[in-house]
């Protein structure tokens, strides 16, 4: 198709479809005024059933964890993916995340050519703060703003700071593709396991077991903690995976016609 | 018994999390076993959901969450016959594909086998579950896993690009039916499918209730590959490993037809029952359409794949005829030309990849005269094209039958027509295949023509491409011969086919079973089913139309040009511009898709005006 | 003003798509593609906000039982935007191979079977 039928084609379907969508949205509840059942119901239990203050992580952990343990698989089918389609030959034996050695010098330039000796220092500096902030933020999900999946992604920036600051090389060293893997598989692991553990008590799966502990104190909330930790492993680990493969070496790709 | 519920999604997760972490330690054989061993498993657990649900829906609510009142704050898996029979024939294919691929495919350590059975848990929740965001989780999981695994195969630039047409077009189709959840929730604060259908049909059928049908429809139906949402599929299937085709045509553009009319029977028939009339027509003309568009390409293709992958749509469109009824009768045939259709393509396709390693090629002229001399590989592929037609002792067959006679109770005599030719075409097309390479005489050099050919196509067994493996041989054979078994329990099949459809279409039974716990089972009695004459030699018809249509191509030469003259020409126009329509471009297909939600859009609020 | 959060995912939906569409680089129609999951975040999260004096669903400073907005639309949100980032990466992925392989993005000279 022509780009020009392409454009005109577009304005009739596109206003059709904002038309459509406009017009089905004027039949709900103006904004501002939620109806629903559903989430009052959570915010009038949330702190007495499970003792957390979040209610938001009480409801991504435990009344809707399911769903949860399905988005977290995403990510790890996501990683897996990745690592798939940005493989090249010989992937098979050995440590892709290790470049060959003597070509590193012109690799370090290649990935980070204007890193100054400032940012450097800075990139040295910020991500210890980084991973004592993520840390934070993954174990305090259930007592204030944060979670697992906000945690992880934060925990996984300190490597991309290295990965922009240093190189690739550097991220390598930092991050052994076997070991990443192993705390990735770990995380996802764990969520099924901690799920099919209630299975054991009788009760159903992904039931909340552990003691609910006082509300507001660090080791409350019974398995939502848990998870909140699995999910933080497998999310930090997931993305530093992604950045290795991203920020992999250019030359060892052979372009195949 | 109650822990076999979570067993098939949770068992396939944990093993494939454990296959990437063992990924340096875990040889070949040992990553193949685990796959088998957990499809297999996975495969009992089905089964055993299948018969356990038989006398009694079974409700089980994740977290312990049993509802309050009227409203239900955890997620539940609500397991009828129908469900757990789909997610039985998903692990069962999942096992087969994995024992095609054992020891020989080309598995990247092992990747390949944890995005299977990622795939695999995310098909069996799909079938199982009952509650809508879950539903939309379970298909993205679906998704995202068979991107990867149609890009599969790097060296071919071919295959990224079909891939990234996949991708964008059903990303954009899943973000149509998470549209739908969220008007659907702002209107009734729910997300259980139980419970929102409850809630909208104390309402109105307001703009909001059509645009959310609308919109959950479309996104379904372009998972399903129906036109014009379809555009996407070819390309996919063409590129893809073959273990991963045989899931693709065999269950996953299925489970879309099922995820729209399970969301369809539980959250709108309530509202939309007075114009039931009008929803069927509109759905059955998009059945229609997709099944006439898919025959007529698949006459048209050269490269193999891509012939059947073509064949599937037009056969989805026939499912979605049958579920269009939006009767259980029609439901019942829908499901079990699923099944028969299932093994079938998926032996067809196993077929298709072992053709590929032994000649490097899937182009039709390029094959002539090769196949000269693999007897197993004949066979199975004239089963292939005589089960895909309709040949009695193949479920399908039966399948349309039920359909037919559902669309006679609401006075669509044009069923039989429609499906009489488009069986021939599909049947016709794999025959005429199987006549050229199997039975051909090698030609010289190859003859151009316009359809898509195939260059040169990258192997996918390791090893020499003079020994075909053994267990890929013998599992094509056993993915042929299972369906034509299933004829020998027609009747038996077709009774349980339609006790299950009348629960699947029954709204206030599953109402009562999953809000108020209430027994869910007792039914009047199933109309009675049977094979009849009338759907065996229907089945007849269109397998010899099918071998009709395939000498008729070998035999080209011999027909005088009289024949051709005055209605070729218009034809070749209708199927050039048909062809045109695939052009590969994915702004292009995106443009469909929202042109076809327009349509459907369009074609649903004229009904509604016309049946109100 | 009560519908325009609405209207303006709704907006972001098609305006979204119009890049998807239109796109002569594959890098812009991903990012064009993210505009449309973006309308789908406004769009859940408007449907769950509550007016003043509601509050987010957090109860570490405000006694348990203060009218909140709806926490359910959040975890929904949360998981959409997983969701999205990971077929986001993903579709990169298949991009930078397609440009390792075939030295081009424009979807125009891109075709799986080319004539």
């Amino acid at each position: 198709m022509r780009p020009r039928h392409r454009h005109l084609l577009f304005l009739v379907a596109g206003a059709g479809v904002l038309g459509y969508l406009v017009w089905g949205m004027l039949d709900l509840s103006p904004f501002g005024r939620y109806p629903g059942p559903y989430g009052d119901i959570v915010n009038a239990v949330a702190f007495s059933e499970r003792h957390v203050l979040n209610v938001v992580t009480a409801v991504i952990f435990d009344y809707r964890g399911f769903d949860t343990l399905g988005e977290e698989f995403i990510l790890f089918a996501c990683v897996t993916g990745v690592s798939l389609l940005l493989r090249h030959e010989g992937d098979e034996q050995g440590d892709r995340c290790s470049p060959k050695p003597r070509r590193e010098s012109s690799l370090e330039q290649a990935i980070a050519p204007h890193a100054s000796e400032a940012s450097r220092s800075c990139a040295a500096l910020y991500c210890g703060l980084i991973l004592v902030f993520g840390v934070y933020i993954v174990l305090t999900g259930h007592l204030s703003v944060g979670g697992g999946f906000q945690g992880g992604v934060i925990l996984a920036s300190a490597w991309l700071l290295v990965l922009v600051a240093f190189g690739s090389p550097a991220l390598h060293r930092f991050a052994r593709k076997y070991a990443v893997e192993w705390f990735e598989s770990a995380g996802a692991g764990a969520y099924v396991l901690i799920g099919l553990a209630s299975l054991l008590f009788g009760q159903n799966f992904l039931t909340n077991i552990l003691p609910l502990g006082e509300p507001g104190q660090l080791l409350s909330s019974g398995t939502i903690l848990l998870i909140n930790c699995g999910v933080g492993i497998e999310v930090s680990s997931g993305f530093i995976l992604l950045l290795c493969e991203f920020g992999k070496p250019l030359q060892h790709q052979k372009p195949v016609r | 018994m109650t822990w076999l519920v979570p067993l098939p999604v949770a068992l396939p997760l944990l093993v494939a999390a454990l296959l990437v972490g063992l990924a340096p330690i875990c040889r070949r054989c040992v990553a193949d076993s685990l796959g088998i061993l957990t499809a297999l498993v996975v495969a009992f657990a089905c089964a055993g959901l299948l018969f356990k649900s038989a006398p009694g829906t079974l409700v089980y609510w994740f977290g312990s969450w049993a509802p309050r009142g009227q409203a239900a704050i955890g997620i539940s898996f609500v397991i009828d016959p129908l469900g757990a029979g789909l997610a039985t024939l998903c692990a069962a294919l999942m096992t087969c594909a994995l024992m095609f691929s054992w020891r020989y495919f080309e598995a990247v350590r092992t990747y390949f086998h944890t995005l299977m059975l990622i795939f695999l848990a995310a098909m069996t929740g799909f079938c199982l579950t009952g509650d809508l965001f879950n539903l939309f989780v379970f298909f993205e999981l679906m998704s995202v896993t068979a991107y990867a695994l149609t890009g599969y195969k790097v060296e071919e630039v071919s295959a990224l690009e079909g891939s990234i047409n996949f991708a964008v077009t059903n990303s954009v189709g899943a973000f149509l039916v998470l549209i739908g959840i969220a008007l659907l929730y702002g209107r009734t604060g729910a997300l259980n499918m139980a419970q929102v259908g409850e809630a909208l049909a104390r309402g109105p059928t307001d703009g909001l209730v059509i645009v959310a049908l609308t919109l959950i429809l479309g996104g379904f139906f372009v998972k399903a590959a129906v036109v014009p949402f379809h555009l996407w599929l070819a390309d996919a299937h063409a590129v893809a490993p073959s273990p991963v085709c045989v899931l693709f045509s065999g269950v996953m553009i299925e489970l879309g037809l099922f995820g729209a009319f399970r969301v369809y029977w539980t959250v709108f028939r309530p509202n939309l029952g007075d114009y039931e009339t009008g929803v069927r027509l509109v759905l059955m003309s998009f059945g229609a359409a997709t099944a006439l568009l898919g025959a007529l390409m698949c006459y048209t293709q050269r490269h193999i794949k891509r012939l059947l992958a073509f064949s599937s749509i037009s056969h989805v469109g026939i499912m979605l005829i049958g579920m269009a009824t939006l009767a259980a009768r029609g439901t019942a045939g829908a499901m079990l030309y699923l099944l028969g259709h299932a093994f079938v393509k998926g032996a067809l396709f196993m077929s298709a990849g072992l053709l590929l390693d032994r000649f490097e090629s899937l182009d039709e002229e390029k094959l002539r005269g090769k196949g000269r001399g693999l007897p197993i590989l004949t066979f199975t592929m004239i089963t292939g094209g005589l089960g895909l037609a309709g040949f009695p002792p193949f479920g399908t067959y039966l399948g349309k039958q039920l359909i037919e006679e559902a669309g006679a109770q609401f006075h669509q005599p044009w069923l039989t027509g429609l499906f009489l030719v488009t069986s021939a075409l599909t049947g016709g097309a794999v025959l005429r295949v199987v006549g050229t390479v199997f039975f051909a005489r090698p030609a010289g050099g190859a003859r151009e023509s316009k359809s898509a050919s195939a260059s040169h196509e990258y192997r996918e067994i390791r090893g020499s491409a003079h020994t075909v493996p053994a267990i890929m041989l013998i599992m094509a054979v056993v993915m042929v011969v299972v369906p034509a078994l299933s004829g020998a329990f027609g009747r038996a099949l077709a009774t349980r086919a339609m006790a299950g459809s009348q629960r699947f279409v029954d709204r206030t039974g599953y109402y009562r079973a999953v809000i108020e716990g209430r027994p869910f089972g007792v039914l009047p009695a199933p109309e009675p089913t049977d094979t009849t004459l009338r759907g065996i030699l229907f089945g007849i018809a269109a397998a010899l139309g099918a071998v009709t249509l395939a000498l008729a191509n070998l035999f080209k030469s011999h027909i005088p040009n009289a024949f051709w003259r005055g209605w070729k020409p218009w034809l070749d126009r209708v199927l050039a511009s048909l062809q045109r329509l695939q052009s590969g471009h994915v702004g292009d297909y995106v443009l469909w898709l929202m042109i076809g939600v327009v349509l459907l859009a369009t074609a649903l609020l004229l009904s509604a005006k016309i049946s109100a | 003003m009560s519908y325009l959060p609405y209207c303006v995912a709704a907006w972001l939906f098609v305006i979204g798509l119009y890049g998807v569409v239109t796109s002569r680089h594959l890098v812009h129609l991903i990012v064009c593609l993210s505009v449309v999951q973006s309308s789908t975040y406004l769009l859940l999260l408007s449907i769950g906000f509550r007016d003043l004096p509601a509050q987010a669903p957090i109860f570490s400073d405000v006694p348990p039982g203060t009218p909140a907005v709806d926490p359910v639309v959040h975890a929904l949100t949360l998981t959409d935007i997983v969701v999205s980032a990971t077929v986001s990466a993903l579709l990169l992925a298949l991009v930078m191979d397609v440009q390792r392989r075939r030295g081009s993005v424009d979807p125009e000279t891109l075709s799986p079977f080319r004539e």
